[in-house]
């Protein structure tokens, strides 16, 4: 509203006994502040962080799978179709990763965002992250969000090079890679869940009753 | 919404005699207790944690003007709109402008206590607009009608049974004509009725849990998914957060997540954490065209200037509501309004006024619990005793309770004076209980023994026994 923004400024600069905004060494010390990404306390994590990847997805209600190669995707993802009963269809992102996938051709496979009727989807993992058993997406125009949301079951391509051990290294992984922060970051951490009845765990409230993780590359 | 904190004598009475609540807040408390000890406990880094959140918090808030204009600068660039709100009239103006702007007619709502404490929906709703509330506990009240009484469970206080009779009411014409009391045929039921409001949405509204200053984002902490189809979904976002979510970067913000799920759920993360930076990008293939960000003030800048600043670290995890033994006799509805519990004792009189809610400081027994749970180490038993100062000053409270605090001042500040009076009604109150060692009925004091006896004093005051142990022990 016209006026409030100066108004609300004014209480919080009254509050903090100043009159004016910071002088300027004092910006740019804050700005200083941000800019060196200092992380504060990170959990330990014993032995090596793709465990831990594994064992924390298990531990929030995902599952896992372990891949050689990008070469067994196809036949993961139609064993695991045939295993829920689903039909045989899959809607995907068009990321590069995504792109080397060989499909089978029993497969219908179609790149686009999802729709209220698609079953499965499956797209790729910018990171995972040790310290909770979280994947990472990112969108852009190759990776819509609803991909990530709308299908019950949702199967997520993710590189054991990829997995890093805490929040804050997803964090400079993107400021790395990307040259400005996406629209959208999802951290996913296992399927969507409620506690509203009764505060009984339920699965699939809105977005996917499953989350399945494909960890591609052999074990080290 | 409307308060009735002023009302809360009432509203306890009520809420101690119904059963069914009981049951409910018996299930909520041992659940999120244990969930969260287990979480914690797991944790060697819990303290290191809260104490670095505490010092994150405490150096935004101290150059909050700094990090809110970066925001708001950083938010801009992205291409979202930023909206100042000093009061909850303006907030809700903000919004129904944006809407009307859009020429939007559904809005589908992510969970916002910012929301609630506007009453968004009630203004939406009085200008045509179809509101759709999408968190599952969000939804179940607003069809019935009721505010939340939990602020991460806003429905725990409703059975199965009663969500099963309320769905069958409002789902029958959709098709779901048979009523179902189970709980995955509620959750998936529900599940497919709000997909379709996501569809037909013109606007999608969420609260946040931080906004980053760093990019001008704003983060949604979730676990059903609501919150992000409401980001994505329709042509238009709106988020709605008070001025104190702002954190200076994407490092202070892992700390504090580490601590509000644990806290909250027990979780060590919640299913869904989501930065939203900005509108849709150029060649994006979904997410919202528009994207605005309201910041409400509503009082926080005035908190910020005095002796109830620490509650501005407030994360809204919800843990002092679990570990509070009157939450969990009364409730939240009790409470009269949107934040329930010690947090909300202390936040209702500063928002809606002392003498709307003057009765919320009093209703806690200063065991500390609260405080000792808080992840953001927030004073809250300090803070309630200041807000019982504030009131006794004011001359709020009953005359019965300003007349037996002035006579108590009177006697304590006269140091013999109390010494005798305590001397003569211990020995007179030990005599008239004699053999039984209680009271089943005092004057003045039915409140109590209406349901349990009183213990009565020994005969003798604690300063005469101290003497004469102590003079015995030398």
């Amino acid at each position: 509203m016209t006026g409030s923004r100066e108004k609300i400024m004014g209480g919080v600069r009254r509050a903090l006994h100043r009159t004016g905004p910071l002088n300027v060494s004092m910006q740019r010390a804050l700005a200083e502040r941000i800019a060196t990404h200092h992380a504060h306390v990170k959990p330990t994590i014993n032995g090596d962080i793709v465990s831990r990847f594994v064992e924390k997805v298990a531990a929030a209600a995902g599952d896992l799978e372990r891949l050689m190669s990008m070469s067994t995707v196809s036949r993961a993802v139609l064993e695991y179709l045939d295993r829920e009963g689903l039909a045989r269809a899959i809607v995907t992102s068009s990321d590069p990763r995504m792109s080397q996938v060989r499909w089978s051709n029993e497969l219908t496979v179609e790149s686009r965002p999802a729709c209220d009727s698609d079953q499965v989807s499956v797209t790729t993992a910018f990171a995972g992250i040790a310290e909770t058993g979280t994947v990472v997406m990112l969108s852009d125009q190759t990776s819509p969000t609803t991909l990530n949301f709308l299908p019950e079951h949702h199967i997520v391509l993710l590189d054991r090079e990829r997995v890093v051990a805490h929040l804050e290294d997803a964090w400079a992984l993107v400021r790395k890679e990307r040259t400005q922060i996406p629209r959208t970051i999802n951290l996913i951490t296992g399927p969507s869940r409620t506690g509203d009845v009764e505060l009984q765990m339920e699965f699939g409230a809105h977005g996917p009753r499953r989350v399945y993780v494909l960890l591609i590359g052999g074990s080290q | 919404m409307h308060s009735t904190s002023n009302q809360f004598p009432t509203n306890v009475r009520e809420a101690v005699l119904d059963d069914q609540l009981r049951l409910a807040l018996g299930r909520a408390q041992t659940g999120f207790v244990t969930n969260r000890t287990n979480a914690i406990g797991a944790l060697p880094e819990f303290e290191a944690l809260r104490a670095a959140a505490h010092d994150v918090k405490e150096h935004t808030l101290a150059h909050l003007d700094f990090y809110l204009e970066l925001f708001e600068h950083q938010a801009t660039e992205a291409g979202a709109h930023v909206h100042w709100a000093a009061t909850p009239e303006e907030a809700r103006e903000i919004v129904l402008d944006i809407c009307r702007k859009a020429d939007a007619r559904t809005v589908t709502k992510g969970k916002s206590m910012v929301g609630e404490e506007i009453a968004l929906n009630d203004a939406m709703e009085a200008s045509g607009l179809e509101v759709i509330e999408t968190d599952l506990g969000e939804y179940i009240i607003q069809l019935s009608g009721e505010p939340p009484s939990h602020i991460i469970a806003p429905a725990i206080h409703k059975t199965r049974e009663e969500i099963g009779d309320l769905f069958v009411r409002h789902h029958a014409e959709l098709g779901f004509e048979e009523r179902t009391t189970e709980a995955p045929e509620l959750v998936s039921q529900a599940r497919a009725v709000l997909r379709s409001e996501f569809q037909r949405a013109d606007v999608g509204i969420t609260g946040a849990n931080f906004l980053v200053a760093e990019t001008g984002s704003s983060v949604i902490v979730t676990n059903e998914g609501n919150g992000d189809l409401s980001n994505t979904l329709p042509r238009v976002h709106i988020v709605t957060a008070g001025i104190e979510k702002v954190v200076p970067s994407f490092e202070d913000l892992s700390t504090i997540l580490r601590l509000l799920a644990r806290s909250a759920t027990g979780q060590e993360m919640s299913a869904y954490t989501t930065v939203s930076t900005g509108p849709r990008r150029q060649d994006d293939q979904d997410g919202p065209a528009e994207f605005h960000i309201v910041l409400l003030d509503n009082g926080r800048s005035t908190m910020l200037g005095g002796e109830f600043r620490d509650m501005l670290r407030c994360i809204r995890c919800g843990a002092c509501l679990n570990h509070c033994p009157v939450y969990n006799s009364i409730g939240g509805h009790a409470y009269g309004w949107v934040y329930p519990g010690p947090m909300g004792s202390v936040l209702t009189p500063l928002l809606l006024g002392l003498d709307e809610a003057h009765h919320l400081p009093n209703a806690c027994t200063m065991n500390g619990r609260c405080e000792q749970v808080c992840p953001m180490s927030i004073p809250l038993p300090r803070m309630l005793r200041a807000l019982r100062n504030r009131e006794f000053k004011r001359g709020l409270g009953t005359h019965r309770s300003k007349l037996a605090l002035a006579l108590w001042s009177f006697a304590a500040r006269r140091p013999k004076l109390y010494h005798a009076l305590s001397r003569l009604a211990m020995t007179t109150l030990g005599w008239l209980a004699g053999e039984r060692g209680a009271f089943p009925w005092l004057p003045l004091a039915g409140g109590w023994t209406s349901a349990r006896d009183l213990p009565a004093p020994e005969g003798e005051t604690f300063q005469a026994r101290w003497r004469r142990i102590a003079g015995k022990g030398r």
